[in-house]
């Protein structure tokens, strides 16, 4: 191998960056590695027997094609974001949260409960509704986020290990209420929720808009903007932000500095439960309308992809979880089935892996080689 | 609901957790947090019973098992330690990957037909010792035999032998062991290969052995995440992972078993009237495996025991270390 790199008429250097690189560099980056990862991700379904263009340009067409596909395509991206989000704001802290997807099932239970428990009585005005099984949610997932934070403040538990385990949890806890207590006629799902616990859908306006028939993008979508904007003023704009970003690149500075790192840890934590927590309540209210158990697809791992492709940058959420809204609205239709979580695996270790070119610059240099050769 | 069949399978579904928590331990005894287990697991799971099905061998599934993960094992190797990315998102991104080509090769799988299993041995003489017998060697796969052999060999080599004092030497202080002229990045390689290797056998041993079948994610349904959970328990100590192992695969079977009779201990068995709580039973080592985190870092802080020096960090020769 290296007599062979020897023969070449220049050489190939690694030379760690001294500066920064410029502010677009990161994003050609990202996109340069997904497109990679597509290439590599096309050999692989070749090589499983598959034709990866027409595949592809089925995702595509089937979730982008026209405004109907393209509304569903939003749908799917709304608990994206706000597991995104969840995950965006534990990251930043070098906190590992992979517990957004049990976070996103107890959110949906604590949304739930407002109807089944019931909270509120079935003729409460819609806004009523909303409101209470957004705090109802988001409270859920923040306990869901509170016992890994806690745990990992005061006995320093594994972050990873203890969400995670928590997931399944999560999904047990879950399917007791579904079988047991809430269970509709014996079926494993609730009953159908009143029309007043369902959050506003554009369809509903098809009277005043005539173009909005048959649109299911429901009102989640503006409670995830609202919150991209939330965690990007937080990180970005607060104090607060301040002291989680210092904690997550320097922790030995931050607590220096006297910035409480077990306290950041709990909140850090209950935030980014309570983010999930939405996402598993707008799902409920906005396109389930009843609890059950098949209600997540993965949100919660797509979640950390997310994240990590918009750069933990809150904004960027936005426009990727759009992106993966479509492949998992697409990847419902394609066979064989795992195709989708394949193609988010490949995305992810080609991001990963692009992070070194962050770090270090590939120089080639031309040899002399009449130089060398005495 | 006899305890000693209980314990008898516990050893034998522990035996699945004991492979993937030795490969763990390895690799973060050489200071390479994996997190992909478990997708190196369900990847060995998915290879072991298709070369099964295809061939009529498990002794090759298992092999082939083995290699397959220790190939994904690279990928992780490669992105931690030559690219020097963060190991927690490469591992995760391991597991994602390994685990998207497992669904996707191991689609019809689960269709196929019987297939040949890891045989089942009873030792002739220890069986007959009183308890210890029935529980340990009656009727046990041969591959939980091989687990009882690997951990007294896994101990004495990371603890007593010249290899085994470069592995923990890498993990604990590499710039000290590069400069006496181990090459810190090659032992890195082999042994976040090794513990691909192991990962790939419990997998194997799933789908061969211990509850035999392909049913995809299901397959390995976390026991990936409790073997990484269980090497903190272990505090990297092969003998002590074995114990972690064992218990943990009794509970699970406990769990299983629990709801089995009307009567426990001669009262009327509320898991038998309640069939629902079977969800709260099911809970019970996902949460039995979040107390045994809080009780080993409990111990370790006691004991100033702690993970490996450098677990997690990437090693850059010529770099300031820690």
């Amino acid at each position: 191998m290296n007599k062979l790199l020897d023969r070449l008429p220049f050489r190939i250097e690694l030379e760690p960056r001294l500066v920064q690189p410029p502010r677009w560099y990161p994003w050609v980056l990202s996109l340069l590695s997904v497109v990679v990862a597509l290439l590599i991700g096309a050999i692989v379904l070749a090589l499983a027997g598959g034709n990866p263009w027409a595949s592809y340009a089925h995702i595509a067409r089937a979730s982008f094609g026209d405004i109907g596909v393209f509304s569903d395509t939003l749908v799917k991206a709304i608990p994206l974001m706000l597991v995104g989000l969840a995950c965006t704001l534990a990251f930043r802290m070098k906190l590992w949260n992979i517990g957004a997807e049990g976070q996103f099932f107890i959110g949906a239970f604590g949304a739930s409960a407002v109807v089944l428990l019931p909270v509120l009585p079935e003729d409460a005005p819609r806004w009523l509704f909303i409101i209470t099984m957004i705090v109802f949610g988001m409270a859920a997932g923040a306990i869901w986020g509170f016992i890994p934070g806690f745990l990992k403040a005061r006995f320093q538990v594994n972050e990873i290990i203890s969400t995670l385990m928590l997931n399944y949890i999560a999904i047990s806890w879950n399917n007791y209420f579904i079988f047991a207590i809430w269970s509709d006629g014996g079926f494993q799902m609730s009953k159908v929720f009143p029309r007043n616990a369902w959050m506003p859908r554009l369809t509903d306006y098809v009277d005043t808009i005539p173009m909005f028939r048959g649109l299911t993008t429901h009102f989640g979508l503006i409670l995830a903007l609202v919150a991209a904007v939330v965690v990007w003023l937080i990180l970005y704009r607060s104090q607060w932000g301040y002291e989680i970003r210092l904690v997550g690149d320097n922790p030995r500075a931050a607590q220096y500095a006297g910035i409480s790192i077990t306290r950041n840890t709990v909140l850090v934590m209950m935030l980014s439960g309570a983010l999930a927590g939405l996402a598993g309540m707008s799902e409920i209210s906005g396109v389930v309308h009843r609890l059950q158990g098949a209600i997540s697809p993965g949100y919660g791992f797509t979640g950390i992809i997310v994240a990590w492709l918009a750069k933990l940058n809150p904004i960027a959420v936005v426009p990727v979880s759009i992106l993966f809204g479509a492949l998992i609205l697409a990847g419902r239709e394609i066979q064989p089935s795992g195709i989708p979580k394949l193609l988010q695996g490949i995305i992810l270790v080609s991001l990963i892996a692009s992070d070194f070119l962050m770090r270090y610059r590939i120089r080639v240099h031309r040899k002399d080689l009449l130089k060398e050769a005495k | 609901m006899d305890p000693i069949i209980i314990l008898q399978a516990g050893v034998s579904t522990g035996t699945v957790l004991l492979f993937a928590t030795l490969g763990e331990i390895f690799a973060e005894r050489a200071g390479v947090l994996n997190l992909g287990v478990e997708g190196m697991m369900l990847i060995g799971a998915m290879s072991a019973y298709s070369i099964a099905v295809y061939t009529g061998n498990p002794w090759l599934g298992l092999l082939v098992a083995m290699i397959v993960a220790g190939l994904f094992s690279q990928i992780h190797a490669f992105i931690s330690i030559t690219l020097q990315a963060d190991q927690v998102v490469s591992g995760l991104s391991l597991g994602f990957l390994a685990t998207g080509v497992s669904l996707v090769l191991g689609e019809g799988l689960s269709k196929a037909g019987t297939i040949p299993l890891i045989p089942t041995y009873t030792v002739p003489l220890l069986s007959q010792i009183p308890i210890i017998g029935p529980i340990f060697f009656t009727d046990q796969k041969v591959l939980v035999y091989l687990g009882y052999l690997l951990v007294p060999l896994c101990y004495y080599f990371i603890n007593h032998t010249r290899p085994g004092l470069h592995l923990r030497s890498v993990g604990e202080y590499p710039a000290a062991a590069d400069s006496l002229g181990i090459n810190v990045y090659r032992l890195r390689y082999l042994y976040v290969f090794v513990g691909g290797l192991f990962a790939g056998l419990a997998g194997g041993t799933i789908s061969l052995a211990i509850s035999p079948g392909w049913f995809s994610e299901l397959t390995t349904s976390g026991q990936g995440w409790i073997a990484i959970g269980l090497v903190i328990f272990a505090q990297w100590n092969p003998i002590r992972a074995a114990f972690g192992s064992y218990i943990f695969g009794a509970l699970r079977r406990l769990v299983l078993d629990i709801q089995g009779p009307t009567m426990i201990f001669g009262l009327a068995n509320p898991f038998y009237y309640n069939p629902y709580w079977g969800f709260f039973l099911q809970m019970l080592p996902y949460a039995f495996t979040i107390i045994v985190l809080v009780i080993g870092s409990r111990e370790a802080i006691r004991k100033r025991l702690g993970s490996p020096s450098a677990l997690g960090v990437p090693y850059i020769r010529g770099e300031r270390g820690l």
